[in-house]
């Protein structure tokens, strides 16, 4: 499957990546022929094998629902841009 | 043209777990901002999300609680989009592997009859954080105190015909969780909200209409009201011969309209995947059907049992079993002064009543069941009467003593002295001549309604103590004489 630049910027735009007209063309060539890798990788016959998340087959580790962190605000918003009363200030979003 | 309307609606459940879903910091409302988030809530690059077996066994409670098929194998994925109060850039959700699969649950329509709504399915996922768009000098601030909160969104199937079922079923989806303990169910807190997906298309069409998604609803009474204004905005643009545009709406409560969020054109994309960081959840038989040992009587058993066995209407039962503190309140009060019916008349009145004033849940009630029963048991003994028990309520709420100390304090034993009361009956009669002729000369039928200004009389002069039964008898016995 080969992507066209306006997949590519279309995408970037869902990434919040900028890209220059040339880095779309670039982008478009290498992500598609990471898609022709995928598309042959799909020609393998794989029925009848059960899907595997991992090759160690683990499974997700559970965690005691307990508090067993107070309040670290200020080392966090130490090394924050800006912060004003204990609010992470951030550039004004409309919505 | 006769239009159908189509309901689905999707419930978020905020869990009432102690700490979050994936990290160590406290779950809890009104905090100072930002003071409970570790650097997981904070998506710092290399903290890694543990789950929290707390949020696990709730959703596997639920899960059985609306009988469903419980995901042995699920998933958690990446929900991608950006927005500040997100600072992973995503929202740990579930996409194809549900924990909770298709269920169902049973709605009371108010003719009586019961109707199955469907569920779709339940997944686990994270809350976002907060953005307070107050000016900081140009500037959004954020609290992340939310992040990562666990929720469990729970989707229906698009089973619902009117703004009313919808209602219901969010009503009974809210005793079921507060009965089974999974949530406080607080919807002013935002524990509990929904967004509503609204079609119309003509009676008799198999084909569903373009659906509007009313956002972030919370509260019952808005429920109905978003639905039924958007019901109309729908029909009218439809029977001008417009068309409904697929669109995710917000309903402003203050002007009681629906209008289209702005923004996100592309929003919708979230390209979900399977999260990395986060392994499958494997659960198995055994762990379910334990899980399901524990599950409480559920509301509609409650309720079924409180018509059965303690002889309440259908009403009634069904407003004392929609939410597990009320109907725990209730038993209790019957523990004590055992009359159910009485019980239920003070519970779902006049206590239900103060409640509402002071917008308070029943767990919260500075009245206590115990209380109440003595309180009802001394209308019952004729200790007092109806005026004298809602003056006896009222000082309980203030928390002015104990139900026999206020009687006795504020003189509020009835008179069932039938001597004394006589004498009083006598006295109106004697003082009120004009109107005792006037009941004589009255035809029968018409002598009940009169009686209600002797009745008035004597009360007034008794106070408000007399016994009122027997004031109704005596004075109706000794008019009927004069005539």
């Amino acid at each position: 499957m080969a992507l066209e630049n306006a997949d590519i910027e279309k995408i970037a735009v869902l990434a919040r990546l900028q890209l220059t007209d040339n880095d779309a063309s670039d982008y478009a060539n290498s992500i598609s022929s990471i898609l022709e890798l995928m598309e042959q990788m799909q020609q393998v016959d794989t029925d009848g094998a059960t899907p595997l998340s991992n090759p160690h087959d683990a499974t997700q580790r559970l965690r005691k629902d307990e508090v067993t962190c107070g309040n670290q605000r200020d080392a966090f918003m130490a090394i924050a841009p800006a912060s004003e009363e204990g609010l992470y200030l951030v550039p004004k979003v409309i919505d | 043209m006769s239009w159908e309307i189509v309901i689905g609606l999707e419930i978020h459940v905020q869990l009432a777990t102690k700490s979050k879903l994936f990290s160590g910091a406290k779950v809890g409302f009104g905090a100072e901002p930002n003071t409970q988030t570790t650097l997981v809530d904070l998506g710092m690059p290399g903290s890694l999300p543990v789950f929290n077996e707390e949020a696990l066994r709730m959703a596997v409670t639920f899960g059985t609680a609306i009988d469903a098929e419980i995901g042995k194998h699920s998933v958690f994925a990446r929900k991608n989009y950006f927005y500040p109060d997100s600072p992973k850039g995503y929202q740990t959700s579930q996409m194809d592997h549900p924990i909770v699969g298709m269920g169902h649950l049973d709605i009371q329509l108010e003719d009586g009859s019961t109707k199955r709504i469907g569920v779709t399915r339940a997944h686990l996922e994270e809350d976002a954080g907060k953005s307070l768009h107050d000016d900081f000098d140009g500037m959004t601030g954020i609290d992340l105190n939310r992040s990562s909160t666990p929720l469990l969104e729970i989707v229906s199937e698009p089973d619902m015909r009117s703004a009313k079922e919808a209602v219901a079923y969010m009503r009974k989806m809210h005793a079921i969780v507060t009965t089974i303990g999974i949530s406080d169910g607080n919807m002013a807190e935002g524990s509990m909200r929904c967004d509503a997906n609204v079609s119309i298309r003509p009676k008799g069409q198999q084909k569903l209409g373009t659906r509007a998604e009313l956002k972030n609803i919370n509260s019952f009474r808005f429920i109905e009201r978003a639905i039924n204004v958007e019901v109309e905005r729908q029909i009218d643009i439809l029977e001008d011969g417009g068309k409904i545009a697929q669109e995710t709406r917000l309903y402003d409560a203050d002007k009681n309209e629906t209008r289209p969020m702005r923004s996100k054109e592309e929003a919708n994309d979230y390209r979900y995947f399977p999260c990395p960081d986060l392994l499958p959840i494997k659960i198995d038989d055994a762990y379910i059907e334990a899980i399901r040992h524990t599950l409480p009587e559920l509301p509609d058993q409650r309720s079924a049992r409180f018509m059965s066995q303690l002889g309440l209407s259908q009403y009634d039962a069904e407003v004392l079993s929609s939410s597990r503190t009320l109907a725990d309140y209730f038993e209790a009060v019957v523990a004590v002064c055992n009359d159910a019916k009485l019980s239920a008349n003070w519970v779902t009145g006049e206590l239900a009543r103060y409640m509402n004033q002071h917008n308070l849940e029943i767990d919260a009630a500075p009245v206590s069941a115990t209380q109440l029963g003595q309180l009802i048991n001394r209308i019952k003994d004729d200790t007092i009467n109806g005026k004298g028990a809602k003056t006896v309520l009222d000082e309980l709420w203030n928390q002015a003593g104990e139900v026999d100390t206020i009687i006795a304090t504020k003189g509020l034993k009835q008179v069932s002295d039938i001597g004394a009361i006589e004498n009083m009956v006598d006295d109106v009669i004697a003082a009120n001549s004009k109107q005792v002729q006037q009941y004589v000369d009255a035809e029968v039928e018409k002598r009940g309604k009169m009686l209600g200004f002797f009745m008035g009389q004597v009360m007034k002069a008794s106070q408000g103590s007399a016994n009122p039964g027997q004031v109704n008898g005596l004075l109706k016995k000794k008019l009927d004489a004069l005539c």
